[in-house]
């Protein structure tokens, strides 16, 4: 086999590595939707976090607007700390508020935003002063349950 | 010497002619490494092997990656639907693909089909005298045949556990997709959520990429030393494949315990 095939064969084969490692990480992998270069950092003060994980993502509306960089254990105020970092196209007014939710009944957690009305946008450092925990699976069932105890004590006692 | 003494003193041997024959394997090891200049510098040489050792095995990789991705598609499915979370399917499919599979696999296959055809090649120079010959041409066989080799294989692998994983997606479509109709679009965009760009691909790529050098070590290492005989050449072989197999699995299983530590 000539030189030139023997190129044009290894051309070919390293072409073909580098675009299956390209589908790889555009099609297969998440590199297209972080496509953020230019952000904002935001933080939020929550009571419990639930499952929520770093880069989980930060919806409004629906959307995905950002994503969350950051959480830490705040031992003044045992509370947690998120730093959420949101695309710098989208801007949210001062009073938006932020609430973990769950997508799907068992699915991943993110968080989503809830627009207020003020004039005044929310800038680079500032904090989100109305937030929302994650729902507690296990505190949602012992307060169903509880009710539920209560429900039946007076009957018990009319008798 | 009565008989029990005897039988410990074979293991003794036995411990120490393993460890100095590893001893000589990363003596051989780094010297391939220093050497590797004239494989840059004539890089037609390296090329020439990339040749043998990854063009050559882009078929057996490829189909390989593809039958790989349709049983995933398939067993996946068949697990998934008891749950109602078919559409999880593509998840299932790359992760196991990208994180294990694309790499192991190819790495096996790899070992089958270019390590030990380099470890012939190599023997078989050996035992035909033809590295001696090189010798007295002042020809530094190290340089000029092994590192080629060497680098060949290395540059190799990884292009071929990307191809495998791809293909073996591809698969994982075709079945799932096209044949039992989970939805594309959560076949998709499930799947780029879950998978994570430095966490999976990246950590497949680096998996591939050590197995590539240790492969194509053991290989062009097991062709040099091999007994210049027939017989030497064939049990050469054969000893790079089951050696590179076992390093590739025991490896996987430590770089994993490094990559993914649970979180």
């Amino acid at each position: 086999m000539g030189k030139a095939w023997l190129d044009l064969w290894v051309g070919l084969f390293v072409v073909a590595g580098i675009g299956a490692l390209l589908f790889l990480a555009l099609k297969v992998g998440s590199m297209s939707s972080v496509n953020m270069a230019e952000s904002y950092q935001v933080s939020a003060h929550f009571d419990n976090i639930g499952g929520l994980k770093v880069r989980a993502p930060v919806k409004s509306a629906g959307v995905v607007v950002g994503r969350v960089s950051a959480i830490s254990f705040d031992d003044k105020t045992y509370e947690a700390e998120v730093v959420l970092s949101l695309d710098k196209r989208y801007a949210f007014p001062k009073d938006t508020s932020a609430a973990i939710l769950t997508s799907g009944l068992l699915g991943e957690q993110y968080i989503g935003l809830e627009a207020g009305g003020d004039s005044v946008k929310l800038t680079n450092g500032d904090r989100v002063k109305l937030t929302q925990s994650a729902v507690v699976l296990e505190n949602l069932i012992g307060q169903f349950l509880f009710s539920k105890a209560q429900e039946g004590a007076p009957n018990e006692t009319a008798e | 010497m009565i008989a029990p003494l005897r039988q410990i003193a074979k293991l003794g041997r036995r411990t120490l002619d393993a460890v100095t024959r590893m001893g000589i394997a990363a003596r051989f090891f780094l010297a391939t490494l220093m050497r590797s200049g004239v494989s840059f510098r004539r890089f037609s040489l390296t090329i020439r092997e990339i040749y043998f050792a990854g063009v050559l095995s882009l078929v057996i990789i490829m189909v390989s990656g593809l039958f790989v991705g349709m049983v995933l598609g398939l067993q996946g499915y068949e697990t998934l639907v008891t749950y109602g979370s078919e559409s999880a399917l593509g998840v299932v499919v790359a992760l196991a693909l990208v994180r294990e599979l694309g790499p192991v696999v190819a790495a096996l296959l790899f070992a089958s089909r270019a390590g030990s055809a380099i470890t012939a090649e190599i023997g078989l120079m050996k035992a035909t005298e033809q590295l001696a010959a090189m010798e007295m041409m002042a020809v530094d066989p190290v340089a000029r045949v092994v590192a080629p080799r060497f680098w060949g294989g290395v540059i190799s692998m990884p292009l071929l556990a990307a191809l495998f994983s791809a293909v073996g997606i591809f698969g994982g479509y075709l079945v799932g997709v096209v044949l039992i109709g989970v939805d594309e679009g959560t076949f998709w965009s499930q799947m780029q959520d879950a998978v994570d760009f430095e966490e999976d691909i990246l950590n497949g790529v680096i998996k591939s990429a050590v197995f590539g050098v240790a492969v194509t070590a053991i290989a062009v290492f097991e062709g040099y030393d091999a007994l210049p005989t027939a017989e030497g050449v064939s049990r050469a072989t054969t000893r790079t494949v089951v050696t590179s197999s076992l390093v590739i699995l025991a490896l996987d299983f430590v770089l994993t315990s490094f990559m993914f530590r649970g979180v």
